[in-house]
């Protein structure tokens, strides 16, 4: 079954897919500038510690996103 | 003469391009924001010379950051563009070429990090990349220097194909299609670095990690430093120096300004190079046989670290601790360079994105973080009472730093921004850019600290000689004996701490402290007015009133940690 979780209620190995940004243009952009874009396959790398950041790989790439940051972004698990 | 551009995505090697094409050194650091300012430089292309700038690394060219719009003015008056391009990266790289395609300017491509993308099992077809993007595209790798001369005799093939605007939607629908036509993966097992990479960054390896990494970093700083001390300079100073030496002084005639000032004083009729205090005996014993030695040593470990990628890690693994201050990870990057020299330091706080952050990273840095310079007269005069007492120091420094950070964050209004950041591969540091780095910072301290420190031991003894810093020590003296507990002529140390840090310790090594005197007043050296490099810099970044709030915050905090101290011990 396909559920929409925000990135910090995926689990550390899991992959899914973005959707959407919650937040302003500004979000956005930041986030499409390093590749993170609606449709891009995400996998969390880390378990959060507290209110860590979170890290994803996207394509090769490494990104630490701030917990704030992560809480805005919707992906969709298959679960 | 033409102007070309140097243009490509944070991180992707165009400081290590820069420095191929022009043979001007600038640092290459395995972090996204080494170049924040551009540098220009000139390189030669056939009989011809052209300008070379590097341009701040950017993502887009929307002008949405301070980098973006820098790069968008550029663009109005370069000839032509080296677009410098991660292979390991293509997507997001291509995205922000094909940004450049609509603007009216020829672009030829430089493949750089070929040998990774080799070697992560990334092929590209460069003839099809060529075809589709209707450009130049050339392998390279700075590092090394291949491809590098292919680039050059290629530049006058730069061409524009004209494409039509695109929205950024559009531009990220290209480059995904150009990738699947030119990008081959092969599927492979995870390296070692990967797997070290990953554990680096979860909080439960991590965190131990983290804390073997700067213990180890700190015993081989200390290990090499102390080597370099024993075995090479000092036995240079004593064998060498200190006969030369001996014979000017019996030549000069003793009680004489010039002896004084060259020489300084004879203690039980010999040259010591911390007491003696003449600009040839101390003032060149201290930079060189107790500084530099550990300015070597904290390069070269800093050099690797940067260039492994294991800093941007650090920042990750820091960012809660850093929100407490109002900062996010990232501040731990110019902190780490504070604890080399506290200039470079202030000067990476413009990869902070808010003026609060500047403002509050930059002013702890400069009352917490103490110089190698200082650290390194710090273990050699006050570590001969035992290391307790330079551990106390350290621990004092280091409470104040998160007590500070603390208390600016409550007071200064706003908050700070969420982090993303890109983390880096792990990457074998190239022996190359860590020699290169480590010899040019080594040259700008020789450079930039040498001769403040002859400037300021020669204005000590002149203004002891006409007997000013009595006047000065008496009237200063109720502050510095009641709060501090120090004798009167400490004064002289702390007034002369706003040249150089590590001079003013060397003075507080000719006055016969208790080891109590000294934890306290090197403390409160450190943290604090700034010396003068420190404060030009300083107010260069911050403007005038952000740094009287900052200079007021040294001088409260250096009060009451000193006289706390002084209290407690
Ligand atoms: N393996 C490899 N590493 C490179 C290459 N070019 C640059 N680097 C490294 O990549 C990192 C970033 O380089 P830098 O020049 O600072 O990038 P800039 O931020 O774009 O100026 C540094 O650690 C360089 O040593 C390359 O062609 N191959």
């Amino acid at each position: 079954m396909v559920e929409r979780i925000s990135l910090t209620d995926m689990n550390a190995g899991e992959t899914g897919t973005a959707v959407e940004f919650i937040g302003g243009r500004g979000v956005h952009n930041r986030l499409c500038a390093l590749g993170i874009r609606p449709g891009k396959k995400i996998t969390r790398v880390n378990a959060a510690f507290g209110r860590g950041p979170i890290i994803v790989r996207v394509g090769s790439t490494q990104i630490a996103l701030g917990f704030g940051m992560s809480y805005k972004v919707i992906v969709e698990v298959e679960r | 003469m033409k102007k070309i551009l140097l243009m490509g995505n944070p991180n992707v090697g165009k400081s290590a391009v820069f420095s191929r094409l022009t043979g001007i050194h600038v640092i290459a650091s395995n972090y996204p924001g080494t170049t924040v300012e551009f540098t220009q430089g000139t390189m030669k292309i056939g009989d011809e010379e052209a300008i070379l700038i590097d341009v701040p690394g950017t993502y887009g060219l929307e002008a949405t950051s301070k980098a973006e719009k820098i790069a968008v003015e550029m663009l109005k008056d370069g000839d032509a563009v080296i677009n410098v391009v991660d292979a390991t990266n293509l997507e997001r790289n291509l995205h922000l070429t094909l940004h450049l395609l609509e603007r009216n300017i020829p672009v030829i491509i430089a493949l750089n990090i070929w040998d990774d993308a080799k070697h992560k099992g990334i092929t590209i077809d460069v003839k099809k990349m060529e075809e589709l993007l209707g450009v130049p595209v050339v392998p390279t790798v700075a590092v090394t220097g291949e491809g590098i001369k292919e680039l050059v005799s290629r530049i006058p093939q730069a061409c524009n194909p004209k494409v039509a605007r695109r929205s950024e939607e559009e531009k990220w629908t290209e480059a995904g299609r150009i990738l699947d036509k030119v990008q081959l993966l092969q599927h492979r097992h995870h390296t070692l670095l990967e797997v070290i990479g990953d554990a680096s960054v979860k909080p439960l390896s991590g965190i131990p990690i983290a804390i073997l990494v700067m213990f180890a970093a700190f015993k081989v700083i200390r290990f090499i430093g102390e080597w370099l001390i024993g075995n090479v300079f000092e036995p240079i100073f004593e064998r060498f120096w200190q006969p030369l030496m001996m014979q000017l002084s019996s030549i000069l005639d003793p009680g004489s300004f010039l002896r004084s000032i060259i020489i300084g004083k004879l203690i039980d009729g010999e040259i010591d190079f911390v007491q003696s205090f003449g600009v040839l005996t101390t003032g060149l014993f201290v930079p060189i046989g107790m500084v530099l030695p550990y300015i070597f040593s904290f390069y070269i470990v800093l050099g690797v670290m940067e260039d492994s990628g294991y800093l941007p890690r650090l920042a990750v693994l820091l960012d809660n601790l850093m929100h407490r201050m109002g900062l996010h990870g990232w501040a731990i990057i110019p902190t780490l360079l504070g604890l080399g020299c506290n200039v470079p330091g202030i000067m990476a706080t413009r990869i902070l994105e808010s003026r609060r952050e500047r403002l509050i990273t930059a002013t702890i840095i400069s009352i917490g973080v103490p110089c190698a310079a200082l650290q390194a007269m710090i273990w050699g005069l006050v570590g001969e009472h035992g290391g307790r007492y330079v551990a106390i120091i350290y621990l004092s420094l280091f409470v104040v730093w998160v007590v500070l950070g603390r208390i600016l964050n409550m007071i200064l209004k706003g908050e700070s921004q969420g982090l993303i950041m890109e983390v880096p591969p792990y990457r074998m540091p190239s022996l190359q850019t860590v020699v290169k780095k480590l010899w040019m910072r080594m040259a700008a301290f020789l450079k930039e600290a040498l001769p403040i420190v002859l400037l300021g031991i020669m204005v000590v003894n002149i203004l002891y000689f006409l007997k000013i810093f009595d006047v000065l020590a008496d009237f200063a003296a109720p502050l510095i004996t009641n709060v501090f507990g120090l004798p009167k002529e400490a004064v002289i140390a702390m007034a002369i701490g706003f040249l150089r840090k590590d001079v003013a310790v060397g003075m507080l090594g000719t006055l016969d402290l208790t080891a109590k005197q000294l934890v306290v007043a090197a403390t409160a050296l450190a943290m604090s007015f700034p010396c003068i490099a420190t404060f030009v810099v300083l107010f260069k970044e911050l403007g005038i009133t952000d740094t009287l709030k900052s200079v007021l915050a040294m001088l409260i905090s250096s009060l009451i940690v000193g006289g706390l101290l002084n209290a407690i011990l």
